[in-house]
């Protein structure tokens, strides 16, 4: 084991260092410096997926005398969550301008909220794992309210920050119980001490039950969902976008990594509650998105479903459950990346909208966004042959290879309910009539991010072998 | 004479900690309130990891407690500044009123 090895740590490096030069070019920049700040950002993300990529192949290393592990299940999620914030930066900038929200600053915190969701992903210790969660929320808690004229934005950053803050709480009592229980904050001398099921103190079991409520808060499970509708409502649609992908695929990536890495040898004791919140998560999202009218609500609801479904492979408690949990992860990507550009350019008269019926006929105005809207709408509902129905597909074929049949007809039942809302907007797109002025007015990042995912939504039988390769040894990395 | 041990450390804590969730859920007066009452949680934590630290005679303990001294200063800072922002626009701190998303 290296104590220190900056090589190592390439890509946070360059992520830190790279933020705090935007932030010294978006001060000095003439006018508000929004395009040339987003556009650098852009690349600095891409970069630094590259530098993920070229450090993290091979055997899991640890660095920082043991903080922080770098290994393959970190490198396929960091790829992930970098991609997830570049797209989102790239179909931002023009709703920004439009929202008279351009301000240099929105880019660098998505920046450096990034790299608190690298640091959470590749945590190894309870104290890196905080700090990393740490950087995230404060740098989302900015970015919620950072349409700061607008009572609905405060009020959601209002609303996430208490919230966020309580969750840290519990997070951080359960890591205090487990430190005083075990002895140790590394994850591997946690897990050692933990031993077997039979000896699990009481007090364990009580910071194992808090670190569990603390992150199912992060990644918005049923019961510690109900941040996630009014947060984002009331946030910008740009930064709604963000949320609903990025930060949600690390703070589930940690929660893998956290159960793993600290608990691998009592997984019937936490088992039973991830089966709780997923089963929980699945059938709340399902039925509460059915009674919505705005769509960014129903999408916070559509992304609690999608928690618990993601949930139901980390119940399976095995390598083929990770494994189903990273493709569930790549493919929630790719659909919602796309869904919310889309989203983010619905237009009434002068300003935008979040009403679903304002989507009514759009297949005569815009068929190609029509068509594209409606990819995504059947894909999220798992229909086949499109992405969405292989992420649901492995999910569930991991937890029937655990036992879980009872867990994986529960989930199919919910996704037929989940099926309906998605539905009812197809209709409304080809079968309703026009409403006034509602249209959708994509910008050009917007026509090249929508048109990519729809292309990767409906491709993705063709090209799903490197996808699940890659994801199959990013899982392995966590069991050796 | 009774002797302090960790439980009775735990038992301080874990009240202040319960004091601290009470705070946030029933208060329907003032969001300042609920600042205090996340500092309250993340103290009690704080106890905890110091107890648990001269018990074990283990110093990760107090460095975790000094980390999370200095996140809750940030956490703090951006509360007030987000408390800020809302009041500027609704001319209002109480809780009763941070109610105009539906939830």
């Amino acid at each position: 084991m290296e104590f220190l090895s900056f090589s190592l740590a390439l890509p946070e490096i360059m992520m830190a260092v790279g933020s705090m030069v935007l932030l010294m070019i978006g001060v000095y920049s003439k006018g508000d410096g929004l395009r040339t700040v987003s556009t650098l950002s852009v690349v600095l993300l891409f970069a630094t997926a590259i530098a993920v990529v070229a450090t993290h192949g091979g055997a899991p290393k640890t660095n920082f005398s043991g903080m922080v592990i770098v290994d393959g299940f970190g490198g396929f999620t960091k790829v992930l969550i970098l991609i997830a914030a570049a797209l989102a930066v790239i179909v931002s900038v023009d709703f920004l301008r439009r929202e008279n929200l351009n301000r240099f600053e929105y880019p660098i915190l998505i920046v450096l909220g990034t790299l608190g969701m690298l640091m959470m992903v590749s945590s190894n210790d309870l104290i890196a794992l905080y700090l990393g969660i740490e950087l995230q929320s404060l740098s989302l808690y900015v970015l919620a309210a950072i349409s700061r004229d607008s009572a609905r934005a405060t009020e959601a950053g209002l609303k996430y920050f208490v919230l966020g803050a309580l969750s840290s709480g519990m997070l951080l009592y359960g890591c205090s119980l487990i430190y005083g229980y075990t002895g140790a904050t590394g994850f591997p001398e946690i897990a050692a001490a933990v031993g077997g099921a039979e000896d699990v103190s009481i007090g364990l079991l009580f910071g194992l039950v808090f670190l569990t409520a603390g992150l199912a808060f992060k990644v918005s499970a049923v019961p510690f969902h109900m941040w996630t509708p009014d947060v984002y409502e009331g946030a910008p649609t740009s930064v709604t976008a963000f949320f609903a992908v990025a930060p949600k695929i690390a703070a589930m990536a940690l929660f893998v990594r956290a159960m793993f890495d600290q608990f691998p040898d009592i997984v019937g004791q936490w088992q039973q509650i991830v089966i709780f919140l997923s089963i929980a998560s699945m059938g709340f999202g399902a039925f509460f998105a059915l009674v919505q009218t705005n769509i960014k609500r129903l999408m916070a609801y559509s992304s609690i479903g999608h928690v618990g479904f993601a949930l139901v492979g980390l119940a399976a408690g095995t390598e083929q459950g990770v494994e189903s949990i990273l493709i569930y992860l790549t493919i929630y990507l790719i659909m919602n990346v796309g869904a919310f550009a889309l989203i983010l350019s619905m237009r009434r008269g002068e300003g935008t909208t979040e009403d679903i019926a304002d989507l009514a006929g759009l297949s005569r105005t815009r068929p190609g966004m029509a068509a594209a809207l409606a990819v995504f709408m059947f894909s999220l509902a798992g229909i086949p042959p499109l992405a969405g129905f292989f992420g649901k597909f492995y999910v569930f074929v991991a937890a029937i290879d655990a036992g879980l049949i009872a867990l994986s007809v529960i989930g199919v039942l919910t996704s037929v309910v989940g099926a309906y809302y998605y539905l009812r907007i197809v209709k409304l797109m080809y079968f309703d009539e026009a409403s006034g002025d509602a249209d959708v007015d994509p910008s050009r990042g917007v026509v090249i991010v929508a048109s990519g995912s729809a292309i990767a939504t409906v491709g993705f039988v063709v090209f799903a072998n490197p996808i699940i390769r890659a994801a199959e040894q990013a899982a392995s990395s966590l069991f050796l | 004479m009774m002797e302090i041990g960790l439980s009775h450390y735990l038992v301080v804590a874990a009240m202040l900690f319960t004091i601290g969730v009470f705070g946030i859920f029933l208060n329907r007066k003032n969001v300042i309130i609920i600042l205090m009452s996340v500092e309250l949680m993340l103290l009690a934590v704080n106890i905890n990891l110091v107890a648990f630290s001269a018990f074990l005679h283990d110093l990760t303990g107090q460095i975790f407690a000094m980390f999370v001294l200095t996140v809750a200063a940030a956490e703090a800072a951006i509360g007030l500044a987000i408390l800020v922002i809302y009041f500027r626009n609704r001319g209002t701190i109480a809780v009763e009123d941070v109610s105009r998303l539906r939830g």
